[in-house]
């Protein structure tokens, strides 16, 4: 049976490049980067690449980066951080009603701590509108923390203009770039951001290491303390295999970037069109332009997501839903309730991520079985045959 | 995540569909949680003669859906009140315990369906 990955923005696989330098590293490698012994600064000449190669990808410094362990540490660390280190400024931090968890529910964790903090409502098309940011802002506001691109729909934020908005009254500004770093150009300065979340799993690197962009001069408390690695802001020994393969994978996302841009956009719009002249009753999801290349999200009228996720299951196709049934919280997409969709079209979403796994005989072959799916989910769906006793 | 069972349920649900002069009709969930099954039922003699059901659902509530319809089937209409929703979880063998509450409620709308057939017939 074909298998077909659509799950790109869940994971990706390693990079081929990827893992034989893990690999090579791994073999003749295992120094602590903070020994001064020559096994030691082996491996820390081998994180300094990295640390250049993550900073390459999103134009940073290399002193500006920070290696975690995963995007949702990193996001701690900047949500968490700033909290701890401009507690006396004030209280009010800003962020958006379709934020990640990791930084939805670290911002839930300073409400419990004497924290304010404003969620940000977004149109239909998940855009916060940077008026909306403006209004919100108080004296005592501290942080700015909206996502470059959501996750689920795609849709693209409009980051300069907030955070332009958000320097005008000296308050920081973080963004969660996991879903855009490697996949869209991001740049730090062009941006105007304080702090921004990178993860190597989302762009064909190890999982279990992420980063921080910290700009320089901007000051932060750690939030794991101890041996005052990374220069204290993130103690612990360095996961030097994992950070050795994130480094490779963001150089290979920069130098690939426009070639995977344009292939994906284009496998993404033969799939958006082949859906939209096959099925019937389908709502396309997100917005039309400001949206990642490599994202489509629909809801089917009458069906239900996790029941399509099997049926697409069984014949080898991976994808995802933000219905209630297919979370592990019972609960559907916070997102897709923020961009108003009623209750039945969030159970009846689908979300489908491409990138390198795919060709264009996946997109073809998802349009021959997909509509035979919904089709057949539909014809039991209560709400499809309103037959009146 | 589901048992065999449980997948041959789904991908091939018994007794899926309406029933156009059903004796009665028993409906639970909403679109909010994001599961509803709809029972159609109809009575012959006191006899559950026909059962058939349509679902809005998970891969649990179609399974479930179909599962409590081959054991309602031909059963008294005593027989049928007396089937819990545990009975048809077990009888597929057993499901995720996220699922047991929410997706789990075939028995329930059958209940309601004869409910329904025992209003209208003053039973």
């Amino acid at each position: 049976m074909r298998k077909v990955y659509l799950d790109h923005a869940g994971t990706t696989p390693l990079h081929p490049e990827v893992y034989s330098l893990m690999c090579e590293f791994m073999k003749n490698n295992f120094g602590n980067p903070s020994s001064i012994h020559s096994y030691g600064r082996e491996a820390k000449k081998w994180v300094d690449e990295a640390r250049q190669q993550v900073a390459d990808l999103i134009g940073a410094d290399r002193e500006e980066i920070i290696f975690t362990g995963s995007g949702t540490e990193a996001d701690n660390l900047a949500i968490i951080g700033t909290a701890a280190a401009r507690r006396k400024k004030g209280n009010h931090i800003i962020t958006s009603s379709i934020e990640h968890p990791a930084v939805l529910n670290t911002c839930k964790y300073l409400e419990k701590n004497g924290f304010e903090v404003t969620y940000l409502p977004v149109d239909g098309y998940g855009l916060v509108d940077p008026e909306e940011l403006r209004r919100a802002i108080r004296h005592e506001t501290i942080l700015v923390t909206i996502m470059h691109a959501n996750n689920e729909i795609g849709t693209i934020e409009p980051i300069e203009e907030l955070s332009s908005i958000a320097r005008e009254y000296g308050i920081l500004f973080h963004t969660d770039a996991v879903q855009t770093a490697g996949k869209i150009p991001v740049n730090v300065k062009d941006l105007g951001v304080d702090l921004l979340t990178l993860s190597s799993h989302k762009i064909y690197g190890p999982k279990g290491v992420g980063a921080l962009y910290k700009r320089k001069g901007v000051r932060l408390e750690p939030v794991i303390h101890g041996g005052g690695q990374e220069k204290k802001m993130r103690s612990g020994t360095e996961n030097t295999a994992g950070i050795v393969g994130f480094g490779k994978a963001a150089e290979i996302a920069a130098r690939d970037l426009e070639s995977e841009y344009n292939r994906t956009l284009e496998l993404r719009d033969r799939l958006v069109q082949g859906i939209n002249d096959r099925i019937p009753d389908v709502k396309y999801n997100g917005h039309p332009e400001r949206r990642l290349p490599h994202n489509a999200h629909f809801s089917f009228s009458y069906v239900e997501g996790e029941s399509m996720l099997l049926s697409l299951d069984m014949k080898g196709i991976a994808a995802s839903s933000g219905s209630a049934c297919s979370s592990s919280n019972l609960k559907g997409s916070h997102v897709l309730e923020a961009i108003g969709l009623p209750y039945e079209l969030i159970h009846g979403s689908l979300r489908m991520t491409l990138g390198r796994m795919n060709d264009a005989a996946d997109i073809d072959y998802v349009l021959e079985v997909l509509p035979e799916i919904v089709a057949r989910l539909r014809s039991f769906s209560p709400l499809a045959n309103k037959l009146t006793v | 995540m589901y048992n065999e069972t449980v997948m041959d349920h789904f991908q091939n649900p018994r007794n899926v569909g309406e029933i156009a002069d059903a004796s009665g009709v028993g409906e639970v969930g909403n679109v909010v949680c994001g599961d509803i099954l709809r029972v159609y039922i109809k009575v012959k003699d006191d006899r559950l003669e026909d059962v058939k059901y349509m679902t809005f659902g998970c891969g649990a509530a179609v399974a479930s859906g179909s599962m409590m319809t081959t054991l309602a089937k031909g059963k008294t209409v005593e027989e049928a009140m007396q089937l819990t929703n545990k009975d048809v979880a077990q009888a597929l063998g057993g499901l995720p315990p996220q699922k047991m509450h929410c997706s789990n409620l075939a028995a329930d709308a059958l209940h309601k369906a004869i409910e329904d057939w025992q209003q209208k017939t003053g039973q």
